[in-house]
Order: structure tokens, then sequence, then C-alpha cells
């Protein structure tokens, strides 16, 4: 099987379990004021790693290219509350073009 | 349309099944099959997991660092279930279908009724709706990128990152949130050229343990 199979798989079993997890076990379990607080804030660390990691890397070196643009523009679609689809579009659009024309 | 809240569950449905395109496209991209993408929409079925999941792995990223992070991702989902399990009171096959559509939004519609029975009414129909519309763009979204050649000549690229900002953004609610997710976003860069990818990304959950337990 190959990584990408196993990948699938195996996030898709995990997923299951956290939700019936919660689903099946006494609230005290889980709900603990500090733990609460990481729980907060653990999606805003990993995904910005993410994001920092999809506009810069390239393997493993660090590149300031199209991408960064189009990514630039995303931040002032959502600072004026623009819909999902036009933050998106926006972005591909700035990169394409520098990708395109430079 | 019957009432308020079947019209704010599925207008929440639609417009987050939307979304469901862009993860297709960046399925796609980061070099998973058709198929492999939309199982990732049919069964993990947690958007911030399954970008989780095609961007370590489209990075060169282990299976189990990308198994990993989408845990990490998803235990919220937990949470959630916690607060619907007693409005729900749901067992056996039920509860497994319930559990399965425990995600942000299903939620999030269910808590901002005022009482049991629409909660329960909210909680279903935005479950069910994005799981529809979700998985529906999700196949085109993959469909229309594997037509595609060269990602960044369509800028999907920068879409995807851009997706991710559209994640990201709702939950900035405040100066540490920003502030944690900079110093994340340099964590990562620091760590991309000295250790293998995907670590980057899952090490930053000592930030959010640090932060957590600093105030």
């Amino acid at each position: 099987m190959s990584a990408i199979w196993i990948a699938v798989l195996g996030a898709s079993l995990t997923a299951f379990l956290n939700k019936y997890l919660g689903h099946s076990v006494p609230e005290k379990w889980l709900n603990r004021p500090s733990f609460m607080k990481i729980n907060a804030l653990v999606p805003i660390v990993l995904l910005s790693a993410l994001v920092g990691v999809q506009t810069f890397a390239n393997k493993k070196e660090l590149v300031i290219d199209q991408r960064f643009a189009g990514v630039l523009v995303a931040l002032v679609a959502l600072k004026f509350k623009a819909p999902f689809p036009v933050v998106v579009i926006s972005a591909a659009i700035t990169s394409a073009a520098i990708y395109n024309w430079f | 349309m019957k009432n308020q809240v079947d019209r704010t569950a599925l207008s929440v449905a639609f417009t987050v099944g939307l979304y469901g395109a862009a993860f297709g496209a960046a399925g796609v991209t980061a070099g998973f099959s058709i198929l492999q993408t939309c199982l990732l929409s049919i069964l993990l079925f947690s958007g911030a997991s399954q970008f989780a999941v095609v961007g370590i792995m489209g990075a060169g990223g282990a299976a189990v660092t990308a198994i990993a992070t989408a845990t990490l991702l998803g235990f919220r989902n937990a949470l959630y279930g916690l607060q619907m399990a007693p409005i729900l009171k749901v067992k056996g096959l039920k509860r497994i279908l319930a559990a399965q559509i425990t995600i942000d939004e299903s939620t999030a519609v269910a808590t901002l009724q005022e009482n049991d029975a629409d909660r329960r009414r909210g909680f279903y129909i935005t479950g069910i709706g994005v799981y529809v519309f979700w998985n529906l763009f999700t196949f085109l979204g993959a469909l229309g990128a594997s037509a595609i050649g060269d990602p960044s000549v369509w800028g999907l690229d920068a879409a995807v990152p851009a997706a991710f900002c559209g994640l990201i953004w709702p939950r900035l609610k405040n100066k540490t949130h920003f502030v944690v997710s900079a110093v994340a976003i340099a964590w990562a860069l620091l760590l991309t050229p000295v250790t293998a990818a995907g670590v980057p990304i899952i090490t930053t959950v000592l930030l959010a343990v640090i932060f957590g337990l600093k105030k």
C-alpha cells in the first residue's frame, strides 16, 4: 500500500474516532480549562505553519515567488471580509498572472 | 423554505460545500488520485484535517506525520461531540451517523438555536447538507484540477495556502492569536530546510502547549 493510501485511510480512521469519542465519554474527561485553551490554539498553529510552508517552501528550500503575491492578495480580501470563493480565486489569478507573464 | 433553521442550515451547507472544490483541486495538485481525494471527503470529512493530509503528503511528508497532524486538528470535533451528545441522545447506528457529521458547521448552527428540537434539526440539516455539497464539489474540484497540467499556470499553487488563510482567519479572535500564528509560521519556516517534511508543521503543537499554559 502506498504512503498516500496509508495517510488517507489512517487519518480517516482517527478522524472518526475523534468524532465518536466526544459522543461517548463523560464530559468531565475532556472538559478541563488549560486543556481547552491549548486546544483552541492547536488549529491556529498547525494551519499557520501549513500556510507558511505552502507559500514559501520549495522542497527544503525557502523561496519568494508568485505564491506569496497570491497569499498577500488573499489576506487583503479577508481583511475586507470577502466571501471564500473571492479569496481563493483572487489569490489564484494573482499567482497565475505573475507566473505566466514574468 | 419551511423555517429559519432550515434556511440557515442550507445556506451554510452550500457556502461551505463550495470550499470542497478548493480541497478537490488541492488533493489532485498534491499528487492524490481523484479517488483518494474523494475518499478523504467521504470518510475523513473534516476540512482542516483533509487539507493538512494533502498538504503534508504533497510536500513529501511521512504518512504518520500526516495522520498525527490531521488527528490533532480533528480533536475539536470530539469537543463538539461532547456538546451535542446530550442534545441528540442517539445510540447505535444513529450515533455513528451523527458522529460522522459532527463538524464545525453543524455544531455552530445547532448552538445558535433556542430549543433542543431546533438544535437537532439545525445539526442534522447542516451536517447532512455540508456532507452532500462538500463531496459533490470535492469531486468537481478534483476533476477540474486533473484536467490541468502545471498547477502554477492556473494559480492553484497559491489557491491552496489562500484556502488555509480562509480557515484560520475566523479563528484569530485577539492579539495573542495573531502572535501565536506569526510565531508558528516563523517556526515552520526555520525548520523547513533542516527537518523532514511535515515535521515543521506538527511540532508547532508545542507552541500551542506553551502559549496555552502561559496565561
